[in-house]
């Protein structure tokens, strides 16, 4: 176990600093950053480790994009990690709104925000298509989990639940782990 | 004392709220509006800001109805407030995860719901696209209307953005062709979003 220094912890406040500041648009905005910035700069987590977190953090409470970085920096550098990712990651939005709350709502009217934010959103739609991308490609690697995203997908499109969902793959995952285990028992008994 | 009821009413509001967003918007509202923090009106606005600013609707709301009511200590406390069950939850989850890792029924779970998850993150790509490459939302038909072809009530919804589409396509091509940074890609698009106003006037 090495120690965690403070140089390690302002890194970890910086990377989630940048993830606060850009991530417009809803939580599945940060997933481009996250991406970029802890997985491929810092390699601080793989694909696959940061899927299932994102998987995990939507069926407990609070908000996804507080729950990720905390997640990220307590697998980076234990409790500590998580204070200093959640300080990061809030402190922009936070930065922001105590400085013009006053003038906060001319801003929903103000012609040229509208546009930058349309903008943004687009821009956004771009970033995460891409991203979406790079993960089926590391993601789906047989043909059983490629059907199980295209029935989520589906499914959630028409139902927009994804705790429901998730809780539905959790079962799936329980269900084909006992049949599993059933087949190697079964296999046993014969030799 | 206005602080600590800051903090433990944002405390309840993270605390309970699942999913993110928009799930959690009735509860918040229901929460401040008792308290006499906060008007239907405001609350309304404070949607639209939250949009326009980074970071999530929880925290920004909990900032802003801090900073309200009791100045700069006061955003603390509500803003500490809504995003402590989160380190408490996360902590004690991640703790269990990195733990049992290895173990082979938690395996074969997130063999399972990786791909599950990567349903939910191509659907949020439909979901966003409603909102930026569209003028307005598509009138999503039941399933079973799907089922029995009935679907010309969303053919009839669709209305390209095109200044969307156009950013959209310029945005896609610079990271998937030229690798641009994704905050780079934010404020290039932001940029593109004005231009496109100023220029064509949409």
């Amino acid at each position: 176990m090495k120690k965690v220094c403070l140089k390690e912890l302002f890194e970890i406040f910086i990377t989630f600093f940048k993830i606060g500041a850009f991530t417009l648009g809803g939580g599945y905005a940060m997933l481009p950053l996250i991406e970029n910035e802890v997985v491929e700069k810092k390699k601080w987590a793989t694909q696959e480790e940061i899927i299932d977190i994102f998987a995990i953090v939507q069926s407990v409470p609070g908000v996804v994009a507080v729950n990720t970085s905390i997640f990220i920096g307590y697998k980076r550098a234990k409790l500590k990690g998580g204070i200093t990712a959640v300080l990061g990651v809030v402190l922009p939005s936070f930065l922001i709104i105590l400085a013009i709350y006053q003038l906060l709502f001319s801003l929903s009217n103000n012609i040229y925000a509208i546009k930058a934010f349309g903008g943004v959103r687009a821009g956004v739609t771009a970033l995460i298509l891409v991203t979406a991308i790079k993960l089926i490609k590391t993601t789906i690697k047989d043909v059983i989990s490629a059907v199980i995203a295209i029935i989520s997908f589906v499914l959630i499109l028409f139902f927009d639940n994804d705790i429901f969902i998730i809780l539905a793959g959790v079962t799936l995952g329980i269900v084909r782990h006992l049949v599993s285990n059933i087949k190697v028992l079964r296999k046993e008994q014969k030799s | 004392m206005i602080y600590w009821l800051l903090f433990w009413t944002f405390f309840k509001i993270g605390a309970v709220s699942f999913g993110g967003g928009y799930a959690m918007i009735p509860l918040i509202q229901e929460q401040l509006e008792a308290l006499g923090w906060m008007n239907a009106e405001e609350f309304a606005n404070i949607l639209a800001v939250s949009e326009m600013t980074p970071g999530p609707l929880a925290t920004n709301t909990a900032t802003y109805v801090g900073a309200k009511t009791a100045g700069v200590l006061g955003s603390m406390a509500a803003t500490i407030g809504v995003t402590f069950p989160s380190l408490i939850i996360i902590t004690l989850v991640a703790r269990f995860f990195i733990q049992f890792k290895e173990n082979r029924m938690v395996n074969s779970i997130l063999q399972t719901i990786r791909p599950v998850t990567i349903g939910l993150i191509s659907s949020a790509v439909v979901f966003i696209s409603q909102t930026s490459l569209l003028k307005s939302e598509i009138q999503l038909p039941g399933f079973f209307d799907v089922l029995k072809g009935n679907i010309s009530g969303i053919i009839n919804s669709i209305q390209p953005n095109f200044a969307g589409i156009a950013i959209f396509i310029i945005i896609l091509v610079a990271i998937a062709k030229y690798k641009l940074h994704p905050i780079f890609a934010i404020m290039f698009s932001a940029l593109l979003g004005i231009a496109s106003y100023l220029v064509f006037g949409v």
